[in-house]
């Protein structure tokens, strides 16, 4: 963009004309700016929905998942909102009861890969020399790792191999890819000049990569947290679909096991199937659209052009690059377009 | 033909589109004649490119044009509002009529491609007709305009010196001859030397091709020499418009005078150089009166209240200035600084 360089030349504050702590200054951000963004407020109502569906899901769901009935294989009826399967079992019941297993995992595999990743991959990028090429060495081998068969492997060998352990080794083999990109933001800015100044003024190391680096990362270890959680909730899924963690341990995994086993698609029992794969698109489009928010968010350049977006699409303004809006006072919006005249 | 070329006419612009906007422009007034160079100039922020960018509709998001006119006059003789213009008519007017020297010159060259190839892009985009042979010849034309020989054509942006690369910038601006150059700080990443010659090189070019400039700096040395008129604004106004001598010779409003203060005549006795005290006032939370009061060794009470507007002195010369001092209604007993009456 060739006009980027007309920044927006406000002159700073001169402290001789400060209004005192009275009034308001103006520009402050406002409280629970997250809230207001339309896209994250999706995502956490969804997210939400969810989060208690886990917490309170063996006590609201209708009938034990696991308990069989006379009613074998029924379309979604008043009794079995989401019908039932070839043993009389409730798949809306199965569907609360397997929340929480997919959001334990998910969450727990997420915070385990990111934490490695964010350690690894800015300690490999702000020391540099020897520790950056082992460090970097050990994430390329945990890069070409085949995630999905090692953790077939290791499920297979643990007699109990629940949810929890599936989280860690999906943690354990999914932090590279964020780490290299750590690395990476981190190496460009550790030469940055306020960087250099924080060196120059004596700062701890410690001190230099939470305060001054960590936040210029915040963006890509948000989008990278969000985008382990999703893997690993398919990772989990996929398990349990394939039949290598228990059967007996309800997901929403287990239930596509159960539909898949017993030809729920050629018996067009669509109920069986259609619910769990809705839920994880949905709980994946949740943590998508917080990621869009959080990205808002932290950068205060996308958080005032996000907002001023908002603001404009309300007066019916459309900005664009090269077509300066002209809004006259009193008088609605100039939209100059082609079809005017 | 004399006539004006540009119009601006109470051009007002706001950053931002919430509940409570920075009003940048806030009712400027300028007119560029045919075959002038106008000058712009004041400190960092005070709203100079913001009035050559908003004047073009050229202004990124979050700006916003709140109010105003710009009449451009063209070769036809037809007047035409700029902010009126629908989307295609505005694209066919830029570059024909109106051209901008962008500040970044040195880098808005595409670095991948042959500097020939970026000559004849806008070319091509407003004379679909032209056949490849003739877009080469005028590509090379331009680039003899500006002092480059024809054989750079196939060369690489990298492999032309700033300065080269600032001239191939002014030959792209030139390529289809508009009666207006915009022209933002197109010398500040150049050495003083190239920028004397790019600027004598415009200039000369200027008295061939007729074309009127608006060159934009916070140079004021520079512009006392090759503009015809100044205007010199603060904080998003025009307070002081002359000639460029009567600029340099007989500033009239205290800001230009601190201005001119603040750099060392190269001709002439030598003088202390002076700065203006105190910074610029913030846009968001300007004060009822003249902007300049906090910082004018002459503020009176009435510059607290009033805001003064641009218009001729009372001594009736043909310039125009916003300041008390120089208002009709000066009262009596106020002593009209003597630097300002000279």
């Amino acid at each position: 963009m060739a006009t980027g360089t007309t920044s927006i030349e406000v002159a700073a504050p001169t402290g001789v004309d400060d209004p005192g702590p009275g009034v308001a200054r103006p520009g402050r951000r406002p409280r629970l700016m997250f809230l207001r963004n339309p896209k994250a407020l999706v995502g956490i109502a969804i997210l939400a929905v969810f989060a208690v569906l886990a917490v309170l899901g063996p006590w609201i769901a209708p009938y034990d998942p696991n308990q069989v009935s006379r009613d074998l294989l029924q379309a979604p009826s008043g009794a079995h909102w989401l019908g039932t399967d070839h043993t009389g079992r409730d798949i809306l019941s199965q569907l609360i009861v397997g929340t929480r297993g997919v959001l334990v995992v998910g969450l727990v595999a997420g915070v385990a890969a990111t934490a490695l990743g964010v350690v690894v991959g800015v300690t490999a990028g702000f020391v540099g020399g020897a520790g950056d090429e082992t460090l970097s060495a050990v994430s390329n081998v945990f890069l070409v790792i085949p995630q999905l068969p090692l953790i077939i492997i290791i499920a297979a060998q643990l007699p109990s191999a629940g949810g929890i352990t599936v989280a860690l080794v999906i943690g354990v083999t999914g932090w590279a890819w964020g780490a290299r990109v750590l690395r990476a933001q981190t190496l460009s800015l550790r030469r940055r000049d306020f960087v250099e100044a924080a060196r120059a003024t004596g700062e701890r190391t410690w001190r230099i990569v939470l305060a001054e680096v960590l936040p210029n990362l915040t963006a890509i270890i948000a989008a990278g947290f969000v985008g382990t959680v999703i893997f690993a909730v398919l990772s989990q899924v996929t398990l349990a679909f394939i039949g290598i963690t228990p059967v007996s341990e309800w997901n929403w995994g287990t239930i596509l096991f159960w539909a898949q086993n017993n030809l729920a698609l050629q018996r067009g029992a669509w109920w069986w199937f259609v619910p769990a794969g809705l839920c994880i698109a949905l709980l994946g489009m949740a943590l998508t659209l917080i990621n869009f928010g959080i990205d808002e968010l932290v950068n205060p350049r996308l958080r005032s052009t996000g907002m001023h977006a908002r603001t404009l699409r309300r007066r019916g303004i459309r900005p664009r690059v090269g077509f300066t809006p002209v809004v006259r006072a009193g008088r609605p919006a100039v939209e100059t377009s082609e079809e005017e005249r | 033909m004399t006539g004006p070329v540009l119009e601006i006419r109470d051009l007002r612009v706001d950053y931002g589109f919430g509940d409570d906007p920075t009003h940048v422009l806030r009712g400027v007034d300028l007119t560029l004649h045919r075959g002038e160079v106008l000058g712009l100039a004041g400190e960092s922020g005070c709203g100079k490119s913001t009035l050559a960018y908003a004047a073009t509709r050229l202004l990124p998001p979050p700006g916003l044009i709140t109010g105003g006119e710009v009449w451009l006059t063209d070769r036809e003789g037809n007047r035409n509002d700029i902010l009126g213009l629908t989307d295609a008519q505005l694209r066919a007017a830029r570059w024909r009529d109106v051209a901008i020297v962008f500040q970044g010159a040195m880098s808005s060259l595409n670095p991948v491609f042959r500097i020939g190839r970026q000559l004849t892009d806008g070319i091509r985009a407003h004379r679909p007709g032209l056949s490849a042979r003739d877009l080469e010849a005028r590509a090379a034309e331009l680039l003899e305009m500006v002092g480059i020989s024809a054989d750079r054509l196939r060369a690489y942006p990298h492999q032309l010196s700033g300065g080269m690369r600032q001239r191939v910038m002014i030959a792209m601006a030139l390529a289809l001859e508009p009666q207006v150059l915009l022209m933002d700080e197109p010398t500040t990443a150049l050495d003083v030397v190239m920028q004397r010659q790019i600027l004598e090189q415009i200039m000369e070019l200027r008295d061939r091709l007729g074309f009127s400039v608006v060159l934009i700096t916070h140079d004021v040395s520079l512009l006392v020499e090759v503009a015809d008129r100044i205007a010199i604004m603060y904080a998003g106004e025009i307070v002081e418009e002359a000639t460029a001598a009567d600029v340099y010779r007989r500033p009239r409003h205290p800001y230009a005078h601190g201005l001119l203060g603040s750099f060392p005549p190269l001709h002439g006795p030598r003088r202390e150089l002076a700065g203006i005290p105190g910074s610029p006032p913030d846009l968001q939370r300007l004060a009822a009166g003249c902007p300049f009061a906090p910082r004018c060794p002459h503020a009176m009470d009435v510059c607290q209240q009033v805001r003064p507007v641009l218009g001729p002195p009372r001594t009736g010369e043909a310039r125009r200035v916003a300041c008390h001092l120089h208002g009709a209604d000066l009262p009596g007993d106020v002593a009209f600084p003597a630097e300002l009456a000279r």
